[in-house]
């Protein structure tokens, strides 16, 4: 068993855990994920390392309520233990000194854009960030990114916070005034990397995206996650998960993620009711 | 009683669920040998003086042995016969290939030209291991010295067991280090429940633990721990990490919804337990009407899961004939009773979606039968122009898999074939880099439980005479002078 050690709030439905997993802390680069299962009876669900905390030897997962068991998450406490967490799954980020890096992440998909802005500006990268949610209160990391950054913009889709609009209404802006970049990483939500990845396309920008699709053991045994980039079909979770967002087909991947839709709907529904949870706002939010 | 009386006696059928009915449930289908029953099946060996059934067992059991005791109604001193040789006799007497291995070269079976009429062997193995389970009769080996060796175990599965359950047994500490969250590997991922009760494959795990080796879950060698801190902190491994790289057909469509492996859908059925959703948490695709591809003991799986799931129509597609699938006769058998349809000589070209991006059918094409290929099977060969589509909502590939490339990637040392299954010393399991041994599937590529139980076996010999003697140059030529005693 792994136990929570803190849990934090950092937004509506956006929480903040550090579980001890002192193997998988000591061994995991920016980029990989761990497989978590929280109950005897749980789903295995794919999460992207925040952090790690190797004093203490626990993993940094931010977990937004979209589903069964992320809501169900919520209701974990420090001193509750989950049976699963597995990892560190997937190939780091390749990190290197390429120069200026624009680093862009939406809503959820900050929280493993974090480590990897922070390893682009240890190896010597320029960084810069661009960080967007629906609006002020799901913005989360905020701090964290100003640090790994030289400079970092916000942008809200409803103005609460920073400039009202989408990441790539920024990235075009920083490219008109001028602005230069030898690499963009790219994470979140996929609609938003798609758009991130047509935009970077059009100004040559090699770009690089960390790809979410539905995962059941994590290892390569079950081909769930299978992904099309350029003429290959990959398995994100051991080919994976970051590819080159240029090659990536987000469509197949978006239609991809709803296979399971109507049971995840059902699932959650029968979870609400016997746990008498507001369902309103999850119900609504959808699949991250 | 008489060879001649022995011969004539008819082999005892056992019981088995109704067709109808086991289709709506995920009981076991056979039921089971009643005591009465074994010892009279048990009536049928003739003792031979040279058994060769022994021979056609990749773990030497003592066949004629524990069938002695069993027609002598001495059950204890069946398993305890049993255990000498097969640790794991609850799984292996359902799910061996007895047809190909003991049964095949019975005398009885080959008196009568019929191997169905062997004596049945694997029902008697059976038999023997549910009876230790459920008489709470279980004996446990007398405690060993420790040998204060070390010796990490990486992959759960069969092969894994098979080593962990003949090391400890020497003194050894094992350590068996398993990706997933329960062990067993392909006994709990992929075997359904109704061919292989789960509760069965635990009482085996929770019986090596009980004789002292450790298990870690959730730890994925190579990554939660790096092969070199193994290599450090451990006198020998094992890897015995199976083929766990579903193999795909490669056609147009295949990234549609509603397709998936036969990995996928066996593991989100029996690992996961998606047959209770919502009650658990896993879903899974439920089709109306399910094509599965592919002709072997795994695509037979896949359909008899997907009646279970509530489809309307289960179909196997082909590509062969039916004397050439390699799945056991037991499940064919089985499969069609249920209702399973097969679709022979027929083979998957592309796949059709709708609109929302699911499956609503596949461009199959019929094939014939041509000149025999290097397995000496007859090719099939595909008839132009006899493409038609067959709608569906669900496909299922079920064509094999590959060596799992997890371990090998992340150990360079290691020699591997050109297809990805480690190179070993077929005696002992070495690999080329000294310490480590390898066996089971990540060897062979996708083959049988018990072979990969024999691979074990012999793993363990030559990996206890390695860590006494510290030799690994010569290690086959030392095994060669207890050969015999290996079988």
């Amino acid at each position: 068993m792994y136990q929570i050690l803190h849990k934090e709030k950092l937004g509506p439905d956006i929480w903040l855990y550090r579980i001890k997993a002192p193997d998988v802390a000591r061994y995991r680069k920016p980029g990989q994920f761990v497989i978590v299962r929280i109950s005897e009876n749980g789903e295995r669900i794919p999460i992207t390392i925040a952090d790690v905390d190797n004093e203490e030897g626990s993993v940094t997962l931010i977990v937004q309520a979209v589903g069964k068991t992320t809501l169900e998450m919520t209701g974990l406490n420090p001193g509750d233990a989950v049976p699963t967490v597995t990892g560190p799954l997937g190939k780091p980020t390749h990190i290197e000194n390429v120069g200026r890096v624009l680093c862009v992440g939406g809503g959820i998909g900050i929280a493993p854009l974090y480590p990897v802005a922070r390893g682009m500006r240890e190896a010597g990268n320029h960084v810069t960030s661009i960080i967007g949610a629906r609006s002020a209160d799901l913005l989360i990391l905020e701090d964290r990114m100003r640090d790994a950054s030289h400079e970092m913009i916000i942008t809200t889709d409803d103005g609460t916070k920073g400039c009202r609009g989408f990441v790539t209404d920024s990235i075009r802006n920083l490219i008109d005034i001028g602005d230069s970049f030898d690499l963009c990483v790219a994470m979140g939500p996929p609609i938003m990397m798609k758009c991130v990845c047509d935009m970077t396309r059009e100004y040559g920008i090699p770009t690089i995206v960390s790809l979410n699709p539905i995962m059941v053991d994590g290892t390569g045994m079950c081909g769930c996650c299978r992904v099309t980039v350029g003429s290959a079909v990959k398995f994100a979770c051991v080919d994976g998960p970051e590819f080159d967002g240029h090659q990536v087909d987000f469509d197949e991947l978006i239609t991809r993620l709803s296979t399971y839709r109507n049971q995840e709907r059902e699932s959650l529904e029968r979870f609400g009711s016997e746990s008498g949870c507001r369902l309103d706002a999850v119900l609504e939010g959808g699949r991250a | 009683m008489n060879v001649k009386d022995r011969l004539k006696l008819p082999p005892v059928a056992m019981p088995e669920q109704d067709p109808k009915a086991r289709i709506r449930n995920l009981d076991e289908v056979p039921l089971g040998y009643t005591p009465e029953m074994a010892m009279e099946e048990a009536k049928r060996c003739l003792q031979c003086r040279t058994p060769f059934c022994v021979e056609g067992c990749p773990v030497g059991i003592d066949i004629p042995g524990f069938i002695k005791f069993i027609e002598d109604g001495d059950f204890k001193g069946a398993i305890r016969k049993m255990k000498e040789r097969n640790l794991l006799p609850a799984v292996c007497g359902r799910v061996c290939p007895q047809e190909e291995q003991c049964q095949l070269f019975c005398t009885v079976g080959k008196a009568k030209k019929d191997p169905c009429k062997s004596v049945m062997i694997g029902k008697l193995e059976r038999f023997i291991a549910d009876w230790e389970r459920t008489s709470g009769e279980q004996e446990k080996p007398a405690p060993v010295k420790p040998s204060g060796k070390k010796v990490a175990v990486i992959g759960g599965g069969p092969a894994g067991l098979t080593v962990a359950g003949d090391l400890v047994k020497y003194g050894h500490d094992v350590t068996v280090f398993e990706a997933l969250h329960k062990a067993g590997g392909v006994l709990v991922y992929g075997i359904p429940e109704f061919r292989l009760p789960k509760e069965i494959v635990q009482s085996e795990v929770d019986y090596l633990e009980s004789l002292g080796v450790k298990f870690r879950y959730n730890y994925v060698i190579g990554k939660t721990l790096p092969i070199a801190h193994i290599l450090e902190n451990y006198d020998a491994a094992f890897i015995g990490t199976g083929a766990g790289l579903p193999r795909f057909m490669r056609v147009d469509g295949e990234n549609l919804l509603g397709v998936l492996s036969a990995n996928e859908y066996l593991t989100r059925a029996n690992l996961m337990k998606a047959y209770d959703f919502p009650r658990t948490d896993t879903p899974i695709v439920k089709g109306k009407k399910v094509i599965t591809v592919g002709g072997g003991n795994v695509a037979m799986d896949c359909a008899r899961t997907a009646l279970r799931m509530g489809a309307e129509r289960s179909l196997i597609v082909y590509r062969r004939a039916e004397e050439q699938m390699p799945a056991r006769l037991e499940e064919i058998h089985h499969a069609r009773e249920e209702g399973v349809e097969f679709h022979l000589l027929q083979n998957p070209v592309r796949l059709v979606g709708d609109d929302k991006g699911w499956i609503c059918g596949a461009e199959v094409i019929k094939m014939e039968l041509g000149e025999p290929d290097s397995s000496g099977r007859r090719r099939p060969v595909p008839v132009e122009g006899s493409e038609f589509i067959e709608e569906t909502d669900t496909l299922i590939v079920a064509i094999g898999n590959s060596p799992n490339p997890l371990v090998p990637e992340c150990f360079p040392e290691l020699e591997v074939t050109r297809w990805g299954g480690i190179v070993v010393n077929e005696i002992t399991g070495q690999t080329s880099v000294p310490g480590v041994f390898a066996g089971g599937d990540i060897v062979l590529g996708a083959a049988t439980v018990i072979l990969a139980m024999g691979h074990g076996r012999r793993a363990a010999r030559a990996m206890n005479l390695y860590l006494s003697s510290g030799r690994w140059v010569d290690l086959d030529k030392a095994m060669d002078l207890c050969r015999a005693e290996v079988h």
